[in-house]
């Protein structure tokens, strides 16, 4: 069988088993995250599942971006409801998107150099 | 020669023409991004969105009729989830060694998100229902749907308040954190995957590919925190 096809499988497999988890204990994590941590696990326990998943994997993530695009266009086509409440909701996007990054990224830092807790593999 | 009316309708009518022009119009927009060697403001998404969103008002093509094509691309979102393993276990390693700073710097940044989304829009006289869709807009979209319903928000409003939210922070995370001088790759892609979710570890991604593997750990992780944090800081705001 193609490795393509077996890797694909074991993405909907995986998805699959996350999403009936994830409903069956009725978790706050949603089934494709369930299905991400699993297949870490996987991962690390099977060479042979990290080969399958590898190339179907490493498409999908170049790919990222596109996968976004068909809920972007809802928002141009919500446009109307957006605009109505535009300053709250531009005010509020952008102010706490902005926020929340440079506090979670300078908390990661100041808590990394505190603990001396430096990246040792980070090639320059 | 068959009216082209009939060709148009026949074309309206399935998924083919929508779905090429979604391929066709990223393809365009990654194309520019790439000529723009990066720049932050070519962002393939807002590129497609922009192209795409130009001919549904051209055409006079409703949002559901485009969607019928647009859907099989949508559907990829799940799998690509389940992809963010990879990164994740070749940076396993790495990523046990920066717990604690992982840990707080969630903390820091999903409540910091919550918050201040909830108390701009507030100040700025939103209703209740704006709210509930505005409170879990950093975690990782059918997360943030699931939570806007339980909520009562609206679904659909909050999906798009989602994909605003990751686009501002693709944008925006590189130039900001240059600016502020920071240059852990970890700290800086985690927090980017906490506060725009997907399309902010899209972008981490294409940036530094362990900027990538932080920022799907930091969606991940925002993902639960949201659905505990939103409803209890809604609270304050009813």
């Amino acid at each position: 069988m193609p490795a393509i096809v077996s890797g694909i499988i074991v993405l909907l497999l995986f998805q699959l088993c996350g999403e009936v988890v994830s409903r069956i204990f009725a978790l706050p994590l949603p089934g494709p995250v369930l299905a991400m941590v699993a297949l870490v696990v996987g991962m690390a326990l099977s060479e042979r599942l990290l080969a399958l998943v590898r190339p179907v994997a490493s498409f999908l993530l170049q790919n990222l971006s596109l996968l976004f695009v068909p809920v972007g266009v809802g928002a141009v086509a919500r446009l109307s409801d957006l605009s109505a409440h535009a300053l709250a909701i531009g005010v509020s996007l952008v102010g706490s998107t902005l926020l929340a990054i440079c506090v979670g990224a300078v908390t990661f830092e100041y808590v990394a150099r505190l603990t001396g807790n430096v990246d040792e593999e980070e090639e320059a | 020669m068959t009216d082209p009316l009939l060709i148009w309708s026949y074309l309206e009518s399935g998924p083919l023409l929508w779905l090429t022009a979604t391929l066709v119009a990223y393809w365009i927009g990654d194309r520019i991004f790439r000529l723009s060697r990066g720049k932050p403001w070519f962002n393939p998404v807002l590129l497609s969105v922009i192209v795409l969103g130009a001919l549904l008002l051209a055409t006079g093509t409703p949002y559901e009729t485009y969607f019928e094509g647009a859907q099989f691309v949508h559907f990829m979102l799940g799998p690509a989830t389940v992809s963010l393993a990879l990164p994740l276990h070749a940076n396993l390693k790495r990523v046990r060694r920066a717990a604690l700073p992982m840990a707080l710097a969630l903390l820091a940044g999903s409540l910091t998100a919550v918050v201040s989304a909830l108390g701009l829009a507030w100040l700025l006289g939103a209703d209740v229902g704006l709210l509930a869709s505005l409170a879990p807009k950093s975690a990782t979209a059918p997360v943030a749907i699931g939570i806007s319903e339980k909520l009562g928000g609206d679904p659909s409003m909050t999906a798009v308040l989602v994909l605003l939210t990751g686009m501002i922070g693709a944008i925006a995370v590189t130039p900001m954190l240059n600016a502020l001088g920071l240059r852990d790759w970890r700290g800086r892609g985690f927090a980017t995957g906490v506060a725009a979710h997907g399309v902010g570890t899209a972008r981490a991604l294409q940036v530094n590919p362990t900027a990538g593997a932080f920022a799907g750990i930091g969606m991940g992780m925002n993902a639960v925190l949201t659905g505990l944090l939103a409803p209890l800081v809604l609270q304050l705001f009813r």
